[in-house]
C-alpha cells in the first residue's frame, strides 16, 4: 500500500469517526483520532518531499477508483505524486498536524469540539485531494471541498451572526471564481479533448496561437483558458477584486485562520497556476494579466494592513498581500519562486496567526491591538514566537551572506525574478512588490508594538473587564445564545496609555503546552524554511523535475540584478521598521496626527478602499432588489396569486354561491328537483 | 267532439298550475299541498282519458291507486302541519326554511 494512499485517507477516516461521533464519542476521543490521523499523515508526507528532494524519487500516480467513463470524457480518482504536490503535502499535513494540536488548547473551552475537529480533517482531507489531483475534475472536488471546510469552519461559531454573515460572504464570492474555474475546465476539455492534467500540458504548447470562438469573438484559446482558470484562482487565493470575503473570513476561530485562511486553502490558486504553468507559459497576456493583479493585491492589502487595529485583519491583509506576491512571481514565469514563498509563507503566516491567537487567547477573546500594549512581560514564549514570524515576513537577512529569516530567501528571490524578467509588468511588480515591502514591515512591527510594547491599555477592554469582573471561565463566550455582534467604537486613535492602572488588575495567562509546541516548531520553520530549502526550490531544474515550467534563463539572470535591486528588500525592511519604530514607540501621538492630516485617504485606506460599499452597491444591493420584485412581484403576485390562492378563491366563491343555492325553502328545492326530473326525462327520451 | 287532445290540454293545464302553485307560492304551506292535488289530479285525467282512448283498464286502476296516495298524502302532510305550527307558530312559506342541513 501506498503511503500516500494513507496520508490522503487518514484525515478523511478521521473527520467521518469524530464528526459522525460528535458528542457520543466525547471530545477526548475526537481529538485524539483526528490528531493522531494528521500527525501519522504528517509523518509520512516528510520523507515523500525527502526523497524528491534528495532527487531519489520519481513523480507517480497512485490510481484509486474508477469514476467517470462517458464517451471520450473518461476520468478516475487518482493520487498524483510529483515534487509539486510532495512540497504541498509537507505544508498542508505539517500545518494542520500543529493547528490540531494548538486546537487542543485554544478551542479547550468550547462544547462542539469534535465537531471543529471533524471540520478540521475534512479540509484537510479536500486540501489533500485538491493537490495530489492528476485530472481537472478531481482538483474541482478538491477546489469545492475545502470551500465547504471553509465556509462551515468560518461559521462554526453559528450563532454569532457576524460569523454567519461572514461564512456566506466567503462562499458566495467563491463562487464567482469558481463559475470562472468550471468555465476554465469546461473550455479546456473542449480543446484539448481530455480533463488529464499531464495530457493538458503535454499539448498547451502546440496550442499556443491557435484561437477559438467564444461569445461570437474570435479569441486566443490559451489565453481566454488562462484568464478563466485564473478567475477561480483568484476567488480562492483572495486577489483584488474577489478578495473581499478573505478579511471577513477571520470570523472563524484562530486555528482556521491559521491553517485555511493563511497557510493552505488560500494558496490553492497559485498551486493551481503552477500545476497549470505550461499552459501559462503558452498565453503570455494571461501570464501578464497575472502579475498585473498579483503585484496590485500585494500593495492594494498592505496599504489597508497599516490601518487596521484588528490583529487578526492586520494579519488577514498580510496574508492577502503576501499572496499577491507569489502571483506576480508566477506571472512573471518564476513558479519556483512563487512556490518557494508558498512554502516558506505556510510556516511563517500560520505562526502568526497562532501567535495572535495566543495573544487573543491570553486577552481573554480581545482583538482589537489598542488595547493590548507591554505583553512581551507575561507571555514571553509567544513574544519570542511572533517575533521569528515578524522578523521572517519582514524578510530580515544579511544580503552580502545571503543568509536569513525565511521571508527573506523567498521575498528576495521574488522580487529579483520580477526585476530581471525586464519586461514592463515585470518592472511594475517589481516596484509595487518593493512598496509593499516597506508597508509589510510597517504593519508588522506596528503589531508587534503595539501589541508587546508600550504600557498596558488593557483597561479599557470591555473583555478584559468582563474577565476581570466576571471570572475566568466563560466558555459561552465564542458561540452565545443570541449574543448582539460586538462592535467597537471605530476611535482613530490609541488610547492614552494609564500610567497607575492600565492592566485593570488583570494578569494574562501564558498558553498551555499544546499551544506553544507548534509555536516553537513553526517557528523553527519560519527561521530556517528559507537557508536549508532556498537553493533546492530556486536554483535546482532538477527538483522541480518538470512538475512545473522552469525558466532556466529567468533564474540565472535573478543573480545578475544590480545590487540596489537585492538590497532593495532589505532597506526597504528597515525603512518600515524604523517607520513603525519611530510612530508606536517614539512618538505615540503621530499615527492619530498623520491620520487627521491625511484626513480622506486614511479614511478611503482604513475602509478598505470602500470594496465592499461599492460591491454592497453595484452588487448586493440590486441583487436583494431583484430579489424582492421576485418575491412580491413574482412569487406572490403571480405565482400564489393565481397558484393556490386563485384555487382557494375560487372554491371560496363557490361555496358561497352554494350556501345561497341551499336556502333551506322548500319551493326553491322543488323547483330545482323539477328541473333536475326535466332534464333526466329529456335525457332519457331523447 | 270531445277528443283525446282535449284531456291532455285540461290536465296539463291543472299540471302546470299545479307546479307554478308550487313556486309561485308565498303564502302558506296549505297551499303547497293543495297544488300537489292538483298535480295528481292532472296525472289521473291524464290516465283515465288514455285508458278509456285505448281501451285499457290498467290506467283506470292506477287512478284509483294515484286517488288513495294522494289521501293519504294530504292527511300526513296536514299532520305534519298541524304538528309545525304548534311547534312553530306559523306556516308561512318564507318563515320556513329550515332544511339547511
Amino acid at each position: 500500500m501506498h503511503s500516500i494512499l494513507i496520508i490522503v485517507f487518514a484525515p478523511l477516516l478521521a473527520a467521518i469517526v469524530a464528526g459522525l461521533g460528535n458528542r457520543a464519542l466525547g471530545s477526548v476521543v475526537a481529538k485524539v483520532i483526528t490528531t493522531g490521523a494528521l500527525f501519522l499523515a504528517c509523518a509520512l508526507s516528510w520523507p515523500i518531499f525527502l526523497s524528491f528532494l534528495g532527487g531519489s524519487a520519481e513523480a507517480s500516480v497512485v490510481p484509486v477508483l474508477k469514476w467517470v467513463e462517458s464517451g471520450t470524457l473518461t476520468f478516475d480518482w487518482a493520487l498524483r505524486v510529483d515534487t509539486l504536490t510532495a512540497v504541498m503535502l509537507v505544508v498542508i499535513t505539517t500545518v494542520s498536524a500543529l493547528v490540531h494540536l494548538y486546537s487542543w488548547g485554544y478551542m479547550d473551552e468550547d462544547p462542539d469540539q469534535p465537531r471543529f475537529f471533524a471540520y478540521l480533517s475534512l479540509f484537510t482531507f479536500a486540501m489533500l485531494m485538491l493537490v495530489t489531483a492528476n485530472n481537472l475534475v478531481q482538483m474541482f472536488f478538491g477546489w469545492e471541498g475545502v470551500g465547504l471546510a471553509s465556509y462551515l469552519l468560518i461559521g462554526f461559531w453559528f450563532r454569532k451572526p457576524s460569523a454567519n454573515a461572514a461564512a456566506i460572504k466567503a462562499f458566495v464570492v467563491n463562487r464567482v471564481g469558481d463559475l470562472g474555474f468550471m468555465l476554465g475546465i469546461f473550455g479546456t476539455f473542449l480543446v484539448f479533448g481530455t480533463t488529464s492534467i499531464p495530457e493538458i500540458l503535454a499539448a498547451a504548447p502546440g496550442m499556443a496561437g491557435s484561437s477559438i470562438t467564444f461569445l461570437g469573438m474570435r479569441l486566443d484559446t490559451m489565453t481566454i483558458l488562462c484568464l478563466l482558470l485564473f478567475v477561480g484562482a483568484m476567488g480562492k487565493s483572495a486577489q483584488l477584486g474577489l478578495h473581499t470575503w478573505l478579511p471577513d473570513a477571520m470570523e472563524g476561530p484562530t486555528p482556521v485562520s491559521a491553517l485555511i485562511h493563511a497557510a493552505t486553502m488560500v494558496t490553492a490558486g497559485v498551486f493551481m497556476v503552477c500545476r497549470l504553468s505550461p499552459m501559462f507559459e503558452a498565453a503570455p497576456i494571461a501570464s501578464g494579466f497575472v502579475t498585473f493583479i498579483g503585484a496590485a493585491t500585494c500593495l492594494f492589502a498592505a496599504t489597508i494592513g497599516t490601518t487596521q487595529w484588528d490583529i487578526k485583519r492586520v494579519i488577514a491583509y498580510s496574508t492577502c498581500s503576501q499572496l499577491g506576491y507569489m502571483f506576480f512571481a508566477a506571472g512573471v514565469g518564476a513558479y519556483g519562486a512563487a512556490m518557494f514563498h508558498l512554502f516558506t509563507h505556510a510556516f511563517f503566516k500560520a505562526l502568526l496567526f497562532l501567535g495572535a491567537g495566543s495573544v487573543i487567547h491570553a486577552m481573554h477573546h480581545e482583538q482589537d491591538m489598542r488595547y493590548y500594549g507591554s505583553l512581551r512581560k507575561s507571555i514571553p514564549i509567544t513574544f519570542w514566537a511572533m517575533l521569528a514570524g515578524t522578523l521572517a515576513i519582514t524578510g530580515v537577512g544579511l544580503v552580502p551572506l545571503h543568509i536569513g529569516f525565511a521571508g527573506f530567501h523567498s521575498k528576495d528571490a521574488i522580487l529579483e525574478a520580477a526585476f530581471a524578467s525586464g519586461s514592463n509588468l515585470g518592472n511594475f511588480a517589481f516596484w509595487l512588490g518593493t512598496i509593499a515591502a516597506l508597508l509589510t514591515s510597517f504593519y508588522s512591527w506596528r503589531l508587534m508594538f503595539l501589541t508587546f510594547w508600550g504600557s498596558p491599555r488593557w483597561a479599557e477592554s470591555e473583555h478584559i473587564q468582563h474577565a476581570v469582573h466576571h471570572g475566568e471561565h466563560d466558555p459561552e463566550h465564542d458561540n452565545p445564545p443570541a449574543q448582539e455582534d460586538a462592535g467597537h467604537a471605530a476611535a482613530h486613535h490609541v488610547p492614552h496609555p494609564h500610567e497607575h492602572d492600565g492592566t485593570a488588575g488583570y494578569h494574562p495567562h501564558e498558553s498551555p503546552l499544546t499551544m506553544l509546541v507548534p509555536l516553537g516548531l513553526l517557528s523553527l520553520g519560519a527561521i530556517c524554511a528559507g537557508f536549508l530549502f532556498g537553493p533546492a526550490f530556486l536554483e535546482e531544474p532538477a527538483f522541480w523535475n518538470g512538475s512545473i515550467a522552469y525558466d532556466e534563463h529567468l533564474m540565472h539572470a535573478m543573480h545578475e540584478v544590480p545590487g540596489l535591486v537585492a538590497w532593495a528588500a532589505t532597506i526597504v525592511m528597515l525603512l518600515g521598521f524604523l517607520g513603525a519604530f519611530y510612530a508606536y514607540m517614539r512618538r505615540t501621538d503621530l499615527p492619530a496626527r498623520t491620520a487627521e492630516q491625511l484626513g480622506p485617504i486614511y479614511r478611503f485606506v482604513f475602509n478598505k478602499w470602500y470594496f465592499d460599499e461599492l460591491y454592497n452597491f453595484i452588487f448586493v444591493r440590486p441583487a436583494f432588489k431583484l430579489g424582492r420584485l421576485f418575491w412580491q412581484r413574482g412569487d406572490v403576485g403571480l405565482i400564489d396569486r393565481f397558484g393556490p390562492n386563485g384555487a382557494a378563491w375560487v372554491v371560496d366563491r363557490g361555496a358561497l354561491f352554494a350556501r345561497r343555492v341551499q336556502s333551506g325553502y322548500l319551493t326553491s328545492y322543488a323547483l330545482i328537483m323539477l328541473l333536475g326530473l326535466v332534464g333526466a326525462v329529456s335525457w332519457a327520451l331523447a | 267532439m270531445i277528443g283525446i287532445e282535449h284531456y291532455i290540454v285540461v290536465s296539463s293545464i291543472l299540471f302546470v298550475l299545479g307546479v307554478l302553485g308550487i313556486f309561485l307560492n308565498r303564502k302558506n304551506i296549505i297551499v303547497i299541498l293543495m297544488a300537489i292535488e292538483l298535480i295528481l289530479l292532472g296525472v289521473n285525467i291524464n290516465f283515465v282519458a288514455f285508458s278509456a282512448f285505448l281501451g285499457d283498464l290498467t290506467g283506470q286502476i292506477f287512478a284509483m291507486f294515484v286517488l288513495t296516495v294522494a289521501a293519504g298524502e294530504a292527511a300526513i302532510g296536514l299532520a305534519i302541519l298541524v304538528i309545525y305550527f304548534r311547534g312553530r307558530g306559523t306556516i308561512a312559506v318564507d318563515d320556513v326554511n329550515r332544511m339547511k342541513g
